[in-house]
């Protein structure tokens, strides 16, 4: 449904995106994780032909956003972050405006109107000003606009962002309902939201690809080079410790941590999926090392993206 | 096509509803009404004179002793009025980010372009069609010759949407309207005023300068006279400058 291949954006020397390649299928709802200034903005505006890619291309529904930039425009609906609205209109008139500029033929335009209100919860406020609105009716006309024209493909730049908590669960109702029509693509920096709504998650960082997959996958994925936390009794013993260990098979590397008052620790990361706990407190009894901890750290989701992050940074 | 008629509407509900527009108005009117009004002392002040004392009184008539010289005045209000008219078009929406949202639309460039300026020239027609009470008021009280004075309108009309082009233009440079404003008042004074040195500088280069200026472009309108190559002038650069803002718009987005 969207392929989108070596897609580059320079900003003069600055890079937006490097070489992302990736692949959407049709009723997907996908997250584009990163921290801010990644590159995730810069995507969805390549996406939604605002602006060209420097180099690579993008095909939606086989339309290619620079050739076909109009077929490609009539089947996306764009939020973009900050909600830019005509502020002095009604609701009612500014989606009857839109519906006129996505070319909806007149006697359709009453019904994609009362479509859009209907999905977006915004038959009370339909007479208001849309200045006047909340943040969160804001963002729901926001929406609103997005779906007018029934667009295959809705594209949602950090819709839950600057809402108070009511609003952030409401809203991601809302995207989850509208998801189980069409594909949807947002983006966000908050990973608890992205692995709630989303069913497959692309994590962008410095304008590179880090990691895709469904959140449960890319728990798994990592999950692999699992952290094992190892208290021993004497720290001057430490370097012959650190060699025992890193003569088991699977080990990963070793980092030295600060010392807890008696207690010395060593972190050891695996790089195979079987537990080395056993082997490890085994060789150190033989070696005659007193231990006086051995933990099995998990990476939660939170980590794996703070880890690809801070790599990629390095 | 029905995409632009949206966003005429829109614009042209704009104009009507905001503080600005009504200030622009009012000003035009103060100013044109003013020099309508003394205009009109002086010829009649002159008039009487003229009965009292024995010389021929030529070229005292309605057409040239009060119209032209008020188009003329009132063309200076344009040159300082239509920019504040013309420089929220793009701008505006530049700022506001709405313009991102505008051009994700399956909307042509050309439309959005389009709409906004033909919203813009119904607001100066509106402008313009209010000084037509100042004509109205002569025929009621004498009888001026009617074809003049509408020639002489026409001239203006087609001078203000030069104007009006300009300005569309400006604005789609930049988001801050009072930079789009100043360029417009400039570019357009450059256009008025580029006439003055034609005495000054060689036969090839008077020519050239002469094309250019819309003073004199104005001058056979004043007069009275359509000249298919006045009307062409002020075509041709107002088609020029909407292109440019096409251009301009699309080159944004290369360039962002």
């Amino acid at each position: 449904m969207i392929e989108v291949e070596n897609l580059t954006k320079y900003y003069g020397p600055t890079v937006g995106i490097r070489d992302l390649s990736f692949k959407v299928s049709s009723g997907e709802v996908i997250g584009f994780l990163g921290p801010n200034g990644a590159g995730k903005t810069t995507l969805m505006k390549i996406l939604t032909c605002f602006m060209p890619p420097t180099s690579g291309t993008a095909r939606i529904l086989g339309f290619d956003i620079l050739r076909d930039s109009l077929e490609v425009r009539r089947r996306i609906g764009y939020l973009p972050e900050h909600v830019p609205l005509y502020e002095e209109m009604s609701v009612g008139e500014y989606l009857e405006f839109v519906s006129r500029l996505k070319g909806i033929p007149g006697r359709s335009i009453p019904g994609s109107v009362e479509y859009a209100i209907e999905h977006c919860g915004l038959e009370s406020v339909f007479r208001r000003t849309v200045g006047k609105l909340s943040k969160g009716f804001r963002q729901r006309v926001g929406i609103g606009q997005a779906i007018i024209g029934e667009p295959e493909i809705l594209i949602l730049d950090e819709p839950t962002i600057g809402l108070d908590p009511k609003q952030i669960i409401e809203i991601r109702g809302l995207i989850k309902s509208l998801g189980t029509e069409r594909t949807v693509i947002l983006s966000s920096h908050i990973l608890p939201e992205v692995s709630q709504i989303c069913n497959r998650i692309i994590i962008i960082n410095r304008g590179e690809l880090a990691a895709a997959g469904s959140p449960e996958n890319l728990q798994e994925q990592l999950k692999k080079s699992s952290v094992i936390r190892i208290g021993l009794k004497e720290p001057e013993s430490m370097e012959r410790a650190k060699d025992v260990i890193l003569g088991i098979e699977g080990v990963g590397s070793i980092k030295e941590q600060a010392p807890q008052g008696e207690t010395a620790y060593l972190t050891v990361e695996s790089t195979t999926d079987i537990d080395l706990r056993g082997d490890i407190v085994k060789r150190l009894v033989e070696a005659g090392q007193p231990i006086v901890e051995v933990h099995g750290e998990e990476l939660s989701l939170e980590d794996i993206f703070l880890r690809l992050v801070k790599e990629e940074g390095q | 096509m029905i995409q632009a008629i949206a966003i005429y509407k829109r614009e042209l509900k704009y104009y009507f509803k905001s503080v600005t527009a009504y200030v622009t108005l009012s000003i035009f009117l103060f100013f044109s009404g003013y020099f309508f009004f003394s205009l009109l002392m002086r010829y009649s002040i002159f008039s009487y004179q003229i009965l009292r004392s024995t010389d021929p009184a030529e070229g005292l008539n309605l057409m040239d002793s009060v119209m032209r010289p008020l188009l003329n005045n009132t063309s200076i209000v344009l040159l300082l009025v239509l920019p504040l008219v013309s420089m929220r078009l793009l701008s505006e929406e530049k700022k506001l980010g709405t313009f991102e949202l505008l051009l994700t639309y399956p909307t042509r460039d050309a439309a959005v372009i389009f709409g906004k300026y033909a919203a813009a020239v119904t607001f100066f027609l509106a402008m313009i069609a209010s000084t037509a009470l100042y004509p109205i008021l002569l025929s009621v009280f004498s009888d001026p010759e009617p074809v003049p004075i509408l020639v002489g309108y026409l001239g203006f009309c087609l001078m203000g949407c030069t104007f009006l082009s300009i300005g569309i233009f400006f604005s789609s440079v930049t988001d801050n309207q009072l930079v789009a404003g100043i360029s417009t008042f400039g570019a357009s004074l450059f256009f008025l005023v580029i006439g003055w040195i034609v005495p000054f500088v060689d036969s090839t280069m008077s020519i050239v300068l002469r094309q250019f200026s819309l003073l004199m472009h104005f001058k056979s309108f004043s007069m009275g006279i359509i000249d298919t190559q006045d009307v062409t002038y002020y075509i041709f650069l107002t088609v020029f400058f909407l292109f440019l803002t096409v251009k301009s718009i699309e080159s944004a987005r290369w360039r962002s």
